[in-house]
C-alpha cells in the first residue's frame, strides 16, 4: 500500500503519452508505407541506437521513464549506451562488449522464454 | 467496363476498390495499448526502485517481465488477438520483440525442436539483433575515435 502512495501519477501519465506517441509513429509507418513489421522493428532499434549514441535519447528517458525505455527504440538506446560506457572503461574492445552486456537480461529472457513458450504452445488449428 | 491496360490503371482500380484503412482508429488503438504497456512497465520499474534497486537493474527486470509475459501470451494465442486490434501498439514496445520470436517458432514447430523451433525463432528477431548490435558497435567505435563529448550533441 505504501508503494501505491509513492507512485508518481504525473510520471505515469508522461510515460503513457510518450509510449503511445512512439507507437503511433510505428502505426503510421505500417499504414502509410509498405514496410514489413520486421523492417519497422529494425528501423526502431537502429534509430534508437543512433539517437542514444548522439545522447539525445537520454532526455526522453529523463522525461518519460519507461515510456521511452520500453519501446524498441529504448532497446537500441540501451545497446548504444552500454557500448559507450564500456568503451570509456576498457577501450576499443569495449565497443564489442558493452552493447550486449547492457541488454543481456532482455536478450536472454527473450530467447529462453521464447523457446519455452513455443514448446508449450499448441499449433493453430486450421479451420476446415 | 474498360479493360485494364497499364499498370497505373490497375493501381487506380485497386485503390478505388480496396477499403480505406481506418488510420485514425488504428492510431488511436496503437496509442492507448502502447501507452498502457509502457505504463505497466513504469509501475514495475517504480516498484523495483521502491525496493531499492538501481536503474540498470530495474530496467532489466522490466524487460525480462514484459518479454516473459508476452512470450507466454503469444504461446497461448492471445497476443495475436491483441496485435490484430492494436497494430503497432503491441509491436513497437519490447513485447513485439518477444512476439516476433515466438510466433515463427510456433509455426515451424512441425519441423522439429532444434531446426524448427530453435532455428526459426530468429527469422524476425535475427535482423533486429544484427542491426541493433552492429549499430551499437559502430556507436562505440565512433565514440572511441572522437572521444568524450565531441560526438554527443550536448
Amino acid at each position: 500500500m505504501e508503494f501505491f502512495q509513492s507512485l508518481d501519477w504525473m510520471q505515469l501519465l508522461r510515460c503513457f503519452v510518450v509510449g503511445g506517441l512512439i507507437c503511433i509513429i510505428g502505426q503510421i509507418l505500417i499504414d502509410k508505407t509498405k514496410l514489413t513489421p520486421a523492417r519497422i522493428l529494425v528501423i526502431f532499434v537502429t534509430s534508437g541506437a543512433i539517437l542514444g549514441g548522439l545522447g539525445v535519447y537520454q532526455y526522453l528517458i529523463d522525461f518519460a521513464g519507461c515510456g521511452a525505455t520500453v519501446p524498441l527504440t529504448g532497446f537500441g538506446n540501451a545497446l548504444a549506451k552500454g557500448a559507450i560506457e564500456e568503451v570509456s572503461t576498457s577501450g576499443f574492445i569495449g565497443a564489442f562488449m558493452g552493447g550486449i552486456k547492457a541488454t543481456a537480461g532482455g536478450i536472454s529472457a527473450a530467447i529462453f522464454f521464447g523457446y519455452i513458450a513455443s514448446l508449450i504452445s499448441k499449433p493453430k488449428m486450421k479451420k476446415q | 467496363m474498360n479493360p485494364i491496360e497499364t499498370k497505373k490503371d490497375y493501381q487506380d482500380y485497386v485503390n478505388k476498390k480496396s477499403p480505406n484503412s481506418p488510420i485514425l482508429k488504428n492510431c488511436f488503438n496503437a496509442f492507448w495499448v502502447g501507452g498502457l504497456i509502457c505504463t505497466i512497465g513504469q509501475v514495475i520499474f517504480s516498484y523495483c526502485k521502491f525496493r531499492g534497486m538501481d536503474t540498470q537493474m530495474s530496467n532489466t527486470i522490466v524487460s525480462v517481465l514484459l518479454i516473459g509475459i508476452s512470450a507466454f501470451l503469444t504461446g497461448l494465442n492471445l497476443f495475436n488477438r491483441i496485435g490484430k486490434f492494436a497494430g503497432a501498439g503491441s509491436l513497437v514496445p519490447i513485447t513485439g520483440f518477444a512476439n516476433s520470436i515466438v510466433s515463427p517458432a510456433m509455426e515451424y514447430k512441425s519441423e522439429g525442436y532444434v531446426m524448427g523451433v530453435g532455428g526459426k525463432m530468429f527469422t524476425v528477431a535475427g535482423p533486429v539483433l544484427v542491426f541493433g548490435i552492429s549499430a551499437s558497435i559502430i556507436v562505440g567505435i565512433v565514440y572511441l575515435i572522437f572521444n568524450t563529448s565531441a560526438i554527443t550533441l550536448v
